[in-house]
């Protein structure tokens, strides 16, 4: 039982990882029908920078955070306005092989500054508490709240504030909003400062659970975790925390119980299957075509 | 001998109701008005009986000339039911875009091609028979309306009335007893709409069709149908002759008005 | 037409050149090795080019089919075909690969007759990460060590078949009804259905000739490296085949092999750059897609890979029209 607690604490901080990058994918395809392959390149610029940040300019947790979150946010908006814009009537799929080679070019510029993998150096004093048996680590909890925190930010912005509306608008008719006085190009780069900073956050976080880093450390968490933004339901942002959580429950509990080889095939065994049975993800709804 | 039965068919959108207890009992050669406010079912109508919905309830039967006796055609997949002799057209023109006008029409001729993929892959076999046969009964059908100029250019680039004219022609090609007309004068003028009359008749008269027509423009519609259907919210509210039909105090309140009427 | 006879003849000729060049070493090892990645790759691109490009869909899962391919004919040549034999029985081993793929690809067909899109992209990548994730658990195979132990089967001349007859296939099932119903399904779905097309049967025979193909790359693939395992068959190995198929150009078979060949001889050109190499290409990449956003022949084909019938179809039926009617010219 302990054991089984013990791997749902860890579910829990690998899950708000990959919600954290889902969102970023949800937010994106959401306002631009556009998978941004890139992403979870980007998130590995947010753990390049955090480890920048704290090797060389010496910053403290707070600030390393922010610094990460800012950098990576303004890179997406310039990949945004220079990769993605001209795209924005061309074929879906264009767009989609854009964002891949933005994606390679990442990954290969930041090998090519810098060939070996990295340490990020310890910004929390990681101390270990336990609570009946289970151990927990202040880094999980500290995960785990800024995550939950950041949703709810998240959540709350898109629902209350009237950017968020304009971010909704625009994802159900990207013509006509423009003509109701929104500014739509602002309104999409801030969804993309929004959605890769997330990012950015959890390239920080990963950095600081898992703390080697290397160029590549993006492209399998990447596409991990465009799937748990479809299987919860592509273009919806509750759906992208439920799913990133899911994958993250279904990875460890699978590790925790089958041979570490099997892991990756029975996580996306289990999310093929229930892909058969929602379709269109947890929360997704299909948009109706009208006959 | 109905060509088409339908009987009680009802339709739920989720919990809104969108056809509720629909009823034809179409004869062969008739040509049959379907009218209403929009929003009023008429295409949902189409879409139940071509199958790109399955109605919630009811019956729908068809006396398909390939099929011996009546079938079912609620729970078919809609190129099934084309198969079986069901064609239309659409509000919004739904041509291949992208695709040439000769093309349009081969590939409507899908259900009727003889060779199999084997043979298509190694272009063997029944292959250039039938690949000819088929691109002479488009190019015939195109000049049949006067499209053959216009074989190899993309459908997209055609004006408008010609795109309409097209979609009629590649509906034809699927060889069907029954021809489903979805607004077919949208978009015309007066004299277009006395040009359409004739060439509805003409069509119906030369491919031996029966006719079911949605439109709005009363025009075309009392000129050449032989009764109509009136539905409003989903709902049958008068069926009859055109000049009955003119006359029903419920149908001039449905499209003008309780004030307008009283 | 006169000009009809000129690809044959090139044909004739490369075949010829395909067995002189390595029997007389007219070119260098090295160069006849890029050479036999860039039939390979002409394959691959080819057969992604029908589902991702003549029929809109969205496919992620190549590299999987290409996988089954390369194991299936690996294991039969060194595990079960006598040794001396396996020269004799290669294609067979080839073919064997490519239907092995086709029966996987058959399974990841029926999937996409409900969805379409990201959810079709989702389902193909799972499917391509169960593959890669049932290969390593079989020890059998080598699991994530890999298979090895293949001869050197794949040559020049088995290369250059097995692409001309990819390519040509390939191009005999676009230009048929099914091809054009392909066609229909990218363009609206819903009305090719009420057009009488048979929407999963055109999937299902789009998947399985696509998945055939990329199995019997997969097999010259593993014949020429001589050493397999499930890493080369992974998520970047399907990005590298897209890439192919974009740059070259979707819904084209010229483009198709322009694109496979652009990208693998470029790699090799560049190789001097070292890793910057992997940072030029894909941001040329990008301003292709910025500035051709279907590639460079997108939609476009090669005249001469079209059938005769298809380009002048019109003007043939009005000659005919007038022998019926005796000369008399038409109306009009």
């Amino acid at each position: 039982m302990t054991y089984f607690l013990q791997q749902a604490l860890n579910a829990l901080q690998l899950g708000s990882i990959y919600a954290l990058i889902a969102l970023g994918y949800t937010m994106v395809y959401g306002i631009l029908t556009m998978i941004n392959f890139a992403h979870g390149d980007l998130f590995m610029v947010g753990a390049f920078l955090c480890f920048i940040a704290a090797t060389f300019l010496k910053l403290p947790f707070v600030p390393t955070l922010l610094f990460s979150m800012a950098g990576v946010a303004i890179l997406g908006v310039v990949i945004e306005r220079l990769a993605y814009k001209p795209l924005r009537q061309a074929p879906r799929v264009s767009a989609i092989i854009t964002a891949l080679g933005v994606g390679i070019f990442l990954e290969n510029f930041t090998l090519a500054l810098n060939p070996y993998p990295q340490h990020i150096p310890t910004l929390i004093t990681n101390t270990t508490y336990t609570l009946g048996g289970l151990s927990i680590s202040s880094l999980q909890v500290i995960i785990v709240v800024l995550s939950i925190v950041l949703l709810i930010l998240l959540d709350l912005t898109v629902r209350r504030t009237m950017v968020g509306m304009a971010m909704r608008a625009i994802s159900w008719d990207k013509t006509v909003v423009p003509l109701m006085g929104v500014p739509m190009n602002l309104v999409i780069s801030m969804t993309f400062a929004i959605g890769t900073g997330l990012g950015g956050a959890a390239g920080v976080m990963y950095g600081l659970a898992y703390p080697v880093i290397d160029p590549y450390m993006g492209i399998l968490i990447g596409w991990k975790a465009f799937i748990a933004a479809v299987v919860g339901g592509i273009g919806n942002i509750r759906g992208a925390m439920i799913g990133g959580f899911i994958l993250g429950a279904v990875e460890i509990m699978v590790a925790a119980f089958f041979p570490s080889t099997y892991r990756d095939f029975v996580a996306f065994t289990l999310l093929l299957v229930l892909l058969i049975f929602r379709p269109y993800g947890i929360l997704g709804k299909p948009r109706p075509q009208k006959v | 001998m109905s060509l088409l039965q339908a009987k009680s068919v009802t339709h739920y959108f989720g919990g809104l109701c969108a056809v509720s207890e629909f009823n034809l009992d179409l004869a062969p050669h008739e040509l049959v008005g379907i009218i209403g406010p929009n929003g009023a079912g008429k295409t949902t109508i189409f879409n139940l009986i071509t199958g790109v919905y399955n109605a919630t309830h009811g019956n729908i039967v068809f006396n398909s000339p390939k099929v011996a006796g009546d079938t079912e055609l609620v729970g078919k997949t809609p190129s099934a039911i084309t198969a079986l002799g069901i064609a239309r057209t659409f509000q919004n023109i739904r041509l291949f875009k992208d695709l040439s006008v000769l093309d349009n029409v081969r590939i409507a001729h899908y259900a009727q091609v003889g060779y199999s993929p084997i043979e298509a892959l190694l272009q063997i076999g029944r292959y250039h028979a039938e690949e000819e046969r088929i691109a002479r009964n488009s190019m015939d059908l195109l000049a049949v309306f006067k499209l053959e100029d216009y074989a190899e250019e993309f459908s997209k680039n055609l004006p408008y009335g010609l795109q309409r004219r097209l979609e009629i022609a590649r509906a034809l090609a699927t060889k069907p007893k029954l021809l489903l007309l979805d607004e077919p004068a949208a978009g015309m003028n007066p004299n277009e709409i006395m040009q359409l009359m004739d060439f509805i008749q003409w069509i119906r008269k030369e491919f031996d069709l029966t006719i079911i027509l949605i439109e709005h423009q009363m025009r075309l519609v009392m000129g050449i149908c032989e009764r109509l259907k009136v539905l409003d919210f989903g709902a049958t509210i008068a069926e009859g002759l055109p000049k009955d039909i003119q006359k029903n105090p419920r149908v001039l309140e449905a499209y003008l008005g309780e004030e307008a009427v009283g | 037409m006169a000009r009809r006879w000129v690809l044959p003849v090139l044909l004739a000729v490369g075949f010829l050149l395909s067995f002189a060049i390595p029997q007389f070493g007219l070119l260098d090892l090295y160069v006849q090795l890029i050479i036999m990645y860039v039939g390979i790759n002409i394959i691959l691109t080819t057969s992604l080019n029908l589902v991702n490009g003549y029929m809109g869909e969205f496919s992620l899962g190549h590299a999987g089919f290409m996988a089954v391919g390369a194991y299936i004919a690996s294991v039969l040549t060194v595990r079960v075909f006598p040794a001396s034999m396996a020269v004799w029985l290669f294609p067979v081993a080839i073919l064997a690969g490519g239907a092995a793929a086709a029966l996987v690809g058959l399974v990841v067909a029926i999937p996409s007759f409900k969805t379409r899109g990201d959810y079709l992209a989702i389902v193909t990548l799972a499917f391509l990460m169960i593959v890669k994730s049932v290969i390593e658990n079989i020890d059998a195979l080598g699991g994530p060590r890999g298979f090895l132990g293949m001869d050197k089967l794949t040559t020049l001349p088995w290369v250059f078949i097995w692409t001309v007859l990819s390519v040509w296939v390939i191009r005999n099932l676009v230009y048929s009804n099914f091809g054009r119903g392909v066609l229909s399904i990218r363009e609206d779905e819903i009305a090719s259905d009420l057009m009488s097309v048979n929407t999963q049967q055109v999937k299902l025979i789009a998947f399985v000739t696509s998945s055939f193909f990329a199995g019997v790359a997969g097999g010259l693939f593993a014949h020429v490296l001589q050493f397999i395992n499930p890493r080369v068959f992974d998520i970047i190995k399907t990005t590298d085949i897209l890439i192919m198929v974009y740059l070259g150009g979707i819904g084209s078979i010229a483009g198709s092999i322009l694109g496979g060949t652009i990208y693998t001889v470029l790699l090799e050109v560049l190789r001097p750059l070292g890793v910057w190499r992997m940072v030029l290409m894909p941001l040329v990449l990008v301003l292709l897609m910025i500035y051709r956003p279907r590639g460079i022949m997108g939609m476009r084909e090669f005249r001469w890979f079209v059938p005769v019938r298809d380009l002048i179809a019109s003007k043939l039926w009005r000659q005919a029209k007038q022998k019926e009617v005796g000369d008399v010219p038409s109306a009009s």
